[in-house]
């Protein structure tokens, strides 16, 4: 989660482990070395040596940044003192032992359900509200046959996409706030301005349409792809057993996106609890805790402003083991479905 | 006579179109009615409008001058004239001056390093079969269904004594695993037969990476090399929590200052006192210095982006 450079879905990281599982499960795949299994362990390390050695910078870095902070998650069942030591991990190892006692504090605090009750309900109208654009848009760009305008459209529509946060904000600031365009020109003309970007009550609106801005025109690209492979015999069949434009999507279009569809929707229901921390963080101040708390913001702010360590660490805890279940239940959904998960069953 | 006629008619079929003009489409498409186009049209560029309009107000708003500003009661719509002075007054020195070369700097060192990394993984792991390769492989892929959680990440990183360097900033979100399949995916993707050859002229496996395989890869290496270099240029939490000194900070940070919180500048403010500048302009300038790189570099990248993130779906 505080890896903040890595924005791409788990859905987006499934199409391409997909394939190339199919390629390790088939073996047929070009570039593939055939190897047989009954060189001397000695022999194959001599043989590929180079490529672990090529391997270990990255799997040193995960290592040392992905794996080693889980055993940090000790201090969720410490009262972690950071005054003890001035290396974080010596205080750890001399700070008592208290159990249960943060998660207990944890359920009985009731800033922590308003924190998932903000939470589920901004999952919720991501899900309504967002999800459909892309593919919306990616059926218009489809249709359009110039291609111009097509490439054109999407260089536009892909652009807020690789805006940082911190500029989409800004910018909703200069349309929607105080002191933005549209106030600005309603007091010119004698109404009242109105500041939505300090309103709790719309906050999840505005946080949801933030995201449609900056990631709906990107989120068409995966769409157009799965269009792109539908093969043109099947519309041409079908206009000749006299299907209109609407019958060919309704009967063509749209059952080719069905998989990518369901396998997306499965994976972002894994993905709930995530709903946007940097965005959320941003704009935490401004509308206050009540509208904007999220559990990712609540560990930031008992954690790192309040410096209740083990509290916070607690709390991110409960949110991590409910995500990778979730994961887990939504790839079992999608293998029921007849789908490929993250894995493979 | 009528022979050319016939034949002006012909050519005129069978002419490639015109940019502006559409390809035919196949025989058994219907022409779509006008109102469907139009329909389509509307959408289509009201959804590009409403990305580049707001794009629009803060670039013309950052090249306006105080006079125009005050005309237009802000924000400024219609240009009237262009002046360069917010921009000058920000480059010549002071906080925004620092945080700009600061992300500038990070962008650069931290995509390089992230690249170098990413692809020697990418490229060691592409062999199926290899020695451990199967448990490499695991040791990534594994970090994409769980987060060790912010606290623990934020003491590592303290305890490491990463706080207040620049290294926090890189060092933690260095590698993508997403990114590092993306790759490997296009690199198994490569004919064996070029690789064997090469092989059995003597090349070895480091010869082999940057003679062949990353040649042959330009298109996914761009796209990759962009995803990296955005996310450390958009990256502004790390600085947030690891580095306290407000003149290490990188633009985003200082971005966030100026134009969220309305405070002003270190260095600019008496500039803006003495009402030489508008602070509106100054603010609507750090925005621009912040989309510019990204907004030119990224359309150059666009016809690779399927390749970048569809790679192995897209052959199957």
């Amino acid at each position: 989660m505080s890896n903040s450079t890595v924005p791409r879905s788990r859905a987006e990281a499934e199409t391409t482990e997909k394939a190339s599982r199919a390629a390790d499960a088939t073996g047929e795949r070009p570039g593939k070395r055939k190897l047989s299994g009954k060189l001397s362990l000695r022999l194959r390390f001599r043989r590929d040596r180079t490529l672990i050695l090529m391997t270990l910078p990255a799997v040193a870095l995960v290592l040392v940044f992905n794996y080693i902070p889980i055993l940090g998650n000790v201090v969720a069942f410490q009262e972690y003192d950071p005054y003890v030591s001035d290396n974080g991990f010596v205080a750890m190892l001399e700070s008592p032992w208290v159990g249960v006692e943060q998660f207990q504090r944890i359920f009985a605090d009731s800033a922590f359900w308003d924190a998932v009750r903000n939470t589920l309900v901004l999952f919720g109208l991501q899900l309504v509200l967002f999800f459909p654009i892309p593919i919306v848009l990616a059926l218009l760009i489809n249709s359009v046959i110039r291609p111009r305008v097509r490439a054109v459209s999407q260089a536009i529509l892909y652009l807020p996409h690789f805006f940082s946060w911190v500029l989409v904000i800004t910018i909703f600031q200069q349309i929607f706030g105080g002191a933005g365009i549209i106030a600005q020109t309603l007091r010119q003309h004698g109404y009242e301005g109105f500041d939505l970007m300090t309103d709790p009550g719309i906050f999840k609106f505005l946080v949801t349409s933030e995201g449609v801005w900056k990631d709906a025109g990107w989120g068409v690209i995966v769409f157009l792809a799965a269009l792109a492979s539908v093969s043109p015999d099947l519309y041409e069949a079908a206009a000749m057993d006299g299907a209109g434009r609407w019958r060919r999507m309704w009967h063509v279009t749209l059952p080719a996106l069905r998989p990518v569809i369901a396998l997306l929707l499965v994976l972002r229901v894994g993905d709930a609890l995530t709903v946007g921390f940097e965005q959320i963080l941003l704009q935490r101040d401004a509308v206050g805790p009540g509208a904007a708390e999220v559990l990712d913001t609540y560990v930031w702010w008992n954690g790192v402003r309040n410096q209740d360590f083990s509290y916070a660490a607690a709390a991110g805890l409960i949110k991590g083991l409910v995500s990778v279940a979730l994961v887990l239940a939504a790839n079992k959904v999608a293998h029921f479905m007849g789908e490929q998960g993250v894995y493979k069953k | 006579m009528t022979a050319v006629i016939d034949k002006a008619a012909l050519d005129e079929a069978a002419r490639e179109p015109r940019w502006w003009e559409a390809p035919p489409r196949p025989v058994w498409e219907d022409e779509p009615g006008k109102a469907g186009v139009a329909g389509k049209g509307i959408v289509l560029a009201a959804a590009c409008l409403a990305v580049l309009f707001p794009l629009w107000i803060v670039i013309v708003t950052s090249l306006s001058s105080k006079q125009t500003i005050n005309a237009a009661g802000g924000l400024v719509v219609i240009p009237k004239g262009i002046t360069f002075v917010a921009y000058q007054e920000l480059l010549s020195g002071g906080q925004v001056t620092r945080a700009a070369i600061v992300s500038v700097c990070v962008t650069l060192v931290g995509t390089v390093f992230s690249m170098t990394v990413s692809v020697l993984a990418a490229y060691g792991l592409s062999r199926s079969g290899s020695l451990g390769h199967r448990w490499l492989l695991m040791t990534l892929l594994a970090t994409m269904f769980f987060g060790a959680g912010l606290i623990p990440t934020y003491l590592l990183v303290q305890s490491l004594g990463l706080t207040d360097t620049y290294l926090a900033l890189i060092l933690p979100s260095a590698v993508s695993v997403f990114n590092i399949l993306v790759l490997r995916a296009f690199f198994m993707g490569i004919s064996p037969e070029l690789i064997d050859s090469a092989r059995i002229d003597g090349a070895g496996d480091w010869r082999i990476l940057w003679q062949i395989v990353m040649p042959l890869s330009r298109a996914v290496i761009a796209v990759i090399t962009l995803f990296y270099a955005v996310g450390y240029w958009s990256a502004w939490f790390n600085a947030s929590i690891y580095l306290s000194d407000q003149s290490m900070m990188p633009l985003q940070n200082v971005m966030i200052q100026l134009v969220q919180k309305q405070e002003a500048p270190v260095g600019v403010s008496q500039a803006i006192k003495t009402g030489q500048i508008s602070a509106l302009a100054i603010q609507m300038a750090v925005m621009v210095m912040a989309l510019l790189p990204v907004a030119v570099i990224s359309p150059f990248v666009q016809k690779h982006f399927k390749k970048g993130m569809l790679t192995g779906a897209v052959k199957g």
